[in-house]
């Protein structure tokens, strides 16, 4: 018997091996970025954390209670298990909805169209406007601005992608899977890029902040996120794929799981 | 391939009920909460807003903040 439970524990295991594979990436490709504007922070440059910009010297000591290579390896690791598997969990219930009301798909591409929607409408999207900074870019006193506009961007879009995907659901029966697909996929863009038009814009990045170091931070972020959703999509993929195949080995009424 | 778990498998078929809504939604709500739980705590706490004090949370996750994508400094 097929229960939501089923895919909810599939989208946590699919997650935390995802987590596990993100922190690996993410130490691997993010780690000398970080590790670079962290210094450059340290030499004084940069936007410190605290207060304290005048005295570089004192950087370290403005209150750190963990330090600097906990940070970077089981702080990292704690931070992408946390997300992977609590976003995998989302993920695997995802999968147990669209799972049959998006045409005959296979477990497999239905875990992993889930997986690819979600990287784009939780990461892609809000990244475009409001992209990451390493260390030392932001200043201290926005964090809260900065942080109301990243949650409006990311709520305009998850609101906006369940729109769409009703929509396409909706229009399906009149207009068939393909330009439903469209109008709710072009519905979508359309919100986005007017949001992209009004959300307000700010860069915070200082002058003289070496723009190989930024942009080596930024496309480790996009790996570490994607390899995040890609191992989601692919494990769920394959954990509910095998879910079925057990399910078809009880019944007997004949249709295709492939 | 363990073809003892899957096997002749192009073969397979079977038509699997859609999962109800009625049956989903509190699952759907529950998984909702726990990505909420999980993307407030790496992404933001001790940062914009704070649950407990001090800086030991946001510290710890620091590394993992900046490389997901979330805003911090
Ligand atoms: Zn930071």
């Amino acid at each position: 018997m097929l229960t939501p439970r089923e895919f909810l524990v599939r989208g946590l295991l699919a997650g935390l091996i995802a987590g596990v594979a993100a922190f690996v990436v993410g130490y691997v490709v993010g780690g000398p970025s970080v590790g670079a504007s962290i210094a450059i922070e340290e030499a004084g440059g940069g936007h410190s954390h605290g207060d304290e910009a005048e005295a570089p010297a004192e950087a370290e000591d403005e209150g750190t209670v963990v330090p600097r290579d906990l940070q970077s390896t089981l702080g990292l690791a704690t931070g992408t298990l946390v997300m992977g598997t609590a976003l995998g969990g989302l993920a695997g219930i995802m999968t147990g909805v669209a799972f049959g009301r998006f045409g005959r798909r296979s477990a497999r591409s239905t875990a992993l169209a889930v997986a690819g929607t979600a990287f784009t409408v939780f990461y892609v999207v809000p990244y475009l406007i409001y992209p990451p900074n390493p260390p030392a870019v932001g200043l201290t006193e926005t964090i809260g601005y900065r942080t109301g506009l990243y949650v409006a961007m990311l709520a305009i879009s998850i609101v906006a992608a369940v729109l769409g995907l009703y929509l396409a659901r909706m229009l399906r029966g009149r207009l068939g899977a393909w330009y439903a697909g469209l109008v709710g996929v072009g519905g979508y863009a359309v919100i986005i890029i007017i949001a992209l038009l009004v959300l307000p814009r700010y860069n915070e990045v200082p002058d003289d902040f070496p723009a190989t170091v930024l942009f080596a931070f930024r496309q480790a972020s996009v790996i570490t996120q994607a390899v995040l959703w890609g191992v989601i999509g692919v494990v769920l993929g394959e954990l509910t794929h095998r879910l079925m195949v057990r399910g078809a080995a009880a019944t007997p009424v004949p249709a295709t799981v492939g | 391939m363990s073809a003892a778990a899957i096997p002749n498998e192009p073969a397979i078929t079977v038509e699997l009920p859609t999962l109800s809504l009625r049956e989903l939604w509190p699952w759907i709500l529950f998984s909702i909460l726990i990505a909420l739980l999980a993307v407030y705590f790496v992404g933001a706490e001790q940062g914009a807003t704070s649950v407990f004090s001090g800086t030991a949370v946001h510290e710890w996750v620091h590394d993992a903040r900046h490389l997901l994508g979330f805003p911090c400094h």
